[in-house]
């Protein structure tokens, strides 16, 4: 398996990871080797197995539907790197040109 | 008075705290001494939380003089800094966190409190817990108490390294894929992975939800059943953690393993692995058999494809996790023209290069037209990885092998190919898959660092796993060989 620049590009807009073109020549070849050593896993017929997404037992745990206490506002916000009236404030989401906000 | 409190262990330290020989007091500021005489070197700890511990010391004192203590009350324990703490910051050993201090409490950590236990500090790990070495370190990496040139093993290798250095009596740290059990190995303590559901992962910074366990690090079997005791159990936080009530685990303590069936998996051999650690481990499988137990050959027929299959499943689940460090609710922010960008700037500048890696890999076993062929694949090879294990528990209580292929390696050693790092962990990591219990425990020395014994037992008993563990431990003495430094 061997990965493409664009290959690595796509991923890391879709991981929303900012790369530097150093690292991307990097991870291209490393994730390419990396991908080569899991391509062991073909070797098996898995037709017939079903999949496990986790190992114990249980399933749909639920708890009673009611108030219970929270962290109070301010410390909740206390970490945020920029807050405004009792909200975590960032750049505008959508903007007039929505190329970038609405369909990235 | 004793001359050198840092050589307790939990069970003893508790008799003697209980007897008056000594205070909380005492113990708290030998350990803190030792923080501050060893560490320079050790780099065992991210930060000390030398007031919290002095103020949990008296606290305890006052309980202890009224009678009313649990297992833990004055012992000092250090944690994974992957464990949220109100009165200390935790990082996850990442710049993207540097400098936060979580509003709660993890749920290990409160029951820890409850028991009146001393918090000495945060101890270093691979960044996330994404390593073998604890060289992922934003924070620079720890160094093995036997051999400072060598790696402790990680991810959790500051707590196996304070524990082994004597700067704390026990530690926490958690294991996804051998991040307990590896270092414990290289750093020849004892170290144990519960079986998932065990103990709630509440509090601790998820790497993949499916596989992450918390568990102790400490210099005998016995504390590690004691810290199990103070932390197992349900916790409606955890829709993973189990309802069952936990059992007294040193309950299955035993000296005379007659009528115990160990089984040796014969993929437990592989080429590149140390004939050191092959004596040592078949020295210990021999002590074994001479405590009564019967060695029974099995086989674990998918063990090859384990790694493979945790380094699709690990990192997917991980890059689902890791979405939540985007500048906006805590940690690092770098501010970009656009939201999107800002996304992309904090994490490109927050993160390291082996989360990274482990972002985009599992991104692209995520990823539209990949999913199938990798995250699905992976996750049916995890069902006969698991199968595996139930077949061989019919026919055997605990499954014996070498925690890992090698000793310690050096500082450096691995850090230019990942999948070399990655070897590190092929004997921890069916265990993860599987769900079940492993404890890793000193069985020797081979070139003068520590070679490390793993058992591994049935899902949900530990009872037993803890009870050959402790037989062999008794009987085999390593345990006693600590690091002089």
């Amino acid at each position: 398996m061997s990965l493409t620049t664009a290959d690595v590009e796509h991923v890391a807009n879709l991981a929303r990871l900012g790369l530097s073109v150093d690292e991307t020549e990097l991870l291209r070849s490393q994730l390419s080797s990396i991908l080569e050593h899991i391509e062991v896993l073909q070797q098996l017929d898995t037709g017939r197995i079903p999949p496990t997404a986790q190992v114990n037992s249980l399933t749909n745990v639920l708890r009673d539907d009611v108030v219970q206490q929270s962290l109070p506002q301010i410390v909740v916000l206390s970490n945020a790197p920029q807050s405004r009236d009792g909200f975590f404030e960032v750049r505008a989401v959508m903007t007039e040109d929505t190329a970038e906000g609405g369909s990235a | 008075m004793h001359s050198d409190l840092t050589r307790f262990s939990a069970a003893d330290a508790r008799a003697a705290l209980d007897a008056g020989e000594f205070s909380a007091v005492d113990l708290t500021r030998a350990h803190l001494a030792r923080i501050d005489a060893v560490d320079g070197d050790v780099h065992a700890f991210l930060h000390v939380m030398g007031d919290v511990a002095l103020a949990q010391a008296e606290a305890a004192d006052v309980r202890i003089a009224s009678g009313e203590v649990l297992p833990l009350t004055g012992i000092p324990i250090a944690l994974k800094d992957i464990l949220v703490t109100i009165d200390a910051p935790t990082t996850a050993a990442s710049k993207i966190l540097e400098g936060y201090v979580s509003p709660y409490d993890g749920t290990v950590v409160a029951r820890l409190r409850e028991q009146g236990a001393v918090f000495l500090g945060k101890t270093n790990t691979d960044e996330f817990a994404m390593g073998s070495s604890t060289e992922n370190s934003a924070f620079g990496p720890t160094h093995n108490p036997w051999n400072f040139s060598r790696a402790p093993g990680g991810s959790s290798g500051g707590s196996a390294a304070s524990v082994a250095a004597r700067e704390a009596v026990i530690a926490l740290g958690s294991d996804t894929g051998g991040s307990i059990r590896q270092p414990a190995g290289f750093c020849g303590v004892v170290g144990l992975k519960p079986t998932y559901g065990r103990v709630s992962r509440f509090g601790l910074i998820a790497f993949a939800s499916s596989l992450d366990q918390i568990g102790p690090f400490s210099r005998t079997v016995q504390d590690a059943a004691i810290m199990l005791n103070a932390i197992a159990g349900h916790d409606p936080r955890d829709s993973t953690s189990v309802p069952d009530i936990a059992p007294d685990f040193r309950a299955g303590f035993r000296t005379d393993l007659t009528g115990v069936r160990v089984g040796i998996a014969r993929e437990y051999t592989v080429a590149g692995m140390e004939p050191g650690v092959t004596n040592a481990v078949a020295a210990a499988a021999k002590q074994l058999e001479d405590l009564g137990a019967e060695l029974v050959d099995i086989s674990l027929p998918h063990t090859e494809y384990a790694l493979a299959t945790y380094y699709i499943t690990a990192p997917a689940e991980a890059s689902a996790n890791l979405a939540r460090f985007d500048g906006v609710k805590y940690g690092l922010r770098i501010d970009g023209a656009t939201l999107q960008d800002t996304y992309r700037a904090t994490r490109g500048q927050g993160f390291g290069a082996e989360v990274k890696r482990r972002i985009m890999l599992g991104t692209y076993a995520l990823s539209s037209g990949y999913y199938d062929a990798y995250y699905v694949k992976a996750q049916k090879v995890r069902t006969l990885i698991k199968q595996d294990f139930e077949e061989a528990f019919k026919q055997v209580d605990v499954i014996a092998g070498p925690t890992s292929p090698t000793v310690a390696f050096g500082l450096g050693s691995r850090m230019d190919d990942p999948y070399q790092m990655y070897l590190a962990d092929i004997f921890t990591i069916p265990a993860n898959m599987a769900g079940t219990p492993g404890v890793a425990l000193p069985c020797g020395f081979s070139e003068g660092l520590p070679v490390s014994l793993q058992l591994l037992g049935k899902a949900f008993d530990e009872q037993t796993l803890l009870g050959i563990a402790h037989a062999y431990e008794q009987a085999a003495g390593w345990h006693k060989h600590t690091a002089e430094i």
